[in-house]
């Protein structure tokens, strides 16, 4: 047990790494605001693929990371992916058998939820911020998912196997 | 074989999810708020800013990478026009700096005879933008340099042109900046022409400034630049900021509806100079003079 689960720790751990180069990756003006919620998209296929390996906790740990990369308020991205997870780990069992497009149509209300969430906080602290691109990465990330989905199982699957 | 396994185990429930939830829910909450209110957090931050560091440098390398083969592989022609255009901006430069130098002299003349220090010039240092963030919400950017090399909380950053921003944490070996351009952010300036100041109001677009403040009977006219006047303790005065793009004259209002656009080209910048100016950090100091 103790051998397959650090085998499924490596994928993990290298995709949770390009994602975060993902994330802090420079992009030119107008595709900023459409950058996918990498991380967000990561944790949400991991929770679902193996939920009592990866869920809430490494989820806060990760959102720890990302506020202090992106120099947003301690525990913002934090709280959200937790919850985002625990919603996750609830529903893994549903999402799991669902076709990929039926998926897909589920992955965006996450992300909405996620996108929801991180708004709420900064309205909450009074850190300014209203505006229609809010929901740009939703839309990107949702679309992004299918991709995402497929690279990740494959490589899953190349590395266990 | 591994994944079913672990399917199969997952059949039954997670157990206390929801309690772990709760719980780190509720020490979010608590970091944010401690983080929101004043910056006691900031040493974890910087302990967890310097272990993402590596990832930084990884993001950035092929950036650099490509700077460099361009560099390297362009056309001996190219080198030579850039040379000579390099060149003439020199001869250019030096000529203004003659004068400049006698002015600079004649300034600390008068200023002496005033009694008042001589802030002419800073010490600068030059930074390399690792990252940009400019999302509507937040525009900000990360430097390669941080407390390490005497990077201050609120220390300005400018550009060839203008002012770009200052630094909002330093970390230890990164730091954080914000544009003038955040919402966030207000710079008292004046206006070079006739020393009428006012402040200048980001407004998350990156090419807009605003002048909130600027009553309908002021002379102020399109095209004037606005300089930072150095009273809100934190910028060295004289460092232009902005130049004005429309000024709207509402009869109703008490204000005046005016945009400027900032001097330095936030958007393209790659490096930025942070200045040490004599005198910023001792501003209580000399108050208590």
């Amino acid at each position: 047990m103790n051998r397959d689960r650090t085998s499924q720790r490596k994928p993990v751990i290298l995709s949770l790494i390009f994602g975060l180069m993902l994330t802090i990756m420079p992009l030119p003006g107008a595709a900023e605001s459409f950058r996918p919620d990498w991380l967000a998209l990561l944790v949400i296929f991991w929770t679902m693929q193996l939920p009592r390996t990866w869920s809430v906790g490494t989820a806060w740990i990760i959102g720890i990371v990302l506020d202090v990369s992106q120099g947003t308020l301690l525990g913002q991205h934090a709280l959200t992916l937790c919850v985002v997870a625990f919603v996750t780990v609830r529903f893994h069992l549903l999402m799991r058998v669902f076709p990929l497009p039926q998926m897909t149509a589920t992955v965006l209300p996450l992300l909405a939820l996620y996108q929801f969430l991180l708004f709420w906080i900064n309205g909450v602290a009074g850190i300014d911020a209203a505006s229609v691109t809010y929901w740009g990465p939703v839309i990107s990330g949702t679309l992004v998912w299918p991709v995402v989905m497929t690279f990740l199982s494959v490589m899953r699957f190349r590395t266990l196997g | 074989m591994v994944a079913f396994r672990e399917s199969s185990n997952t059949l039954g429930r997670i157990p206390a999810l929801g309690l772990r939830v709760l719980g780190l829910i509720f020490i979010s909450i608590l970091l944010m708020y401690f983080d929101n209110r004043d910056n006691h957090l900031d040493s974890a931050r910087k302990s967890i800013g310097a272990a993402v560091y590596p990832l930084r440098v990884m993001v950035d390398a092929p950036v650099r990478f490509w700077r460099w083969l361009d560099d390297s592989m362009s056309s001996r022609n190219e080198l030579e026009l850039e040379l000579s255009r390099l060149n003439v901006e020199r001869l250019l430069i030096k000529a203004r700096l003659q004068k400049m130098n006698a002015l600079e002299a004649e300034n600390a003349r008068l200023r002496a005879m005033l009694d008042a220090r001589t802030h002419v010039r800073d010490q600068v240092r030059v930074a390399e933008i690792m990252y940009v963030d400019a999302n509507p919400f937040n525009h900000s950017l990360v430097i390669d340099i941080g407390s390490q090399d005497g990077v201050f909380d609120g220390q300005a950053l400018v550009d060839a042109d203008g002012v770009v921003g200052q630094v909002i944490k330093a970390g230890l070996l990164t730091s954080q900046a914000m544009l003038i351009s955040d919402t966030n952010h207000a710079l008292p300036v004046e206006i070079n022409r006739n020393g009428l100041r006012t402040i200048v109001v980001g407004t998350g677009e990156i090419d807009r400034l605003e002048l909130p403040f600027v009553v309908n009977n002021a002379d102020i006219r399109v095209g004037d630049l606005l300089v930072t006047s150095g009273l809100g303790g934190g910028f060295p005065a004289g460092y232009p900021v902005a130049i004005v793009a429309s000024v709207t004259r509402i009869p109703q209002d008490p204000y005046a509806d005016v945009t400027a656009t900032p001097a330095a080209s936030l958007g393209q910048v790659r490096e930025v100079m942070l200045i040490f100016s004599a005198g910023a950090p001792d501003t209580e100091a000399s108050i208590d003079e």
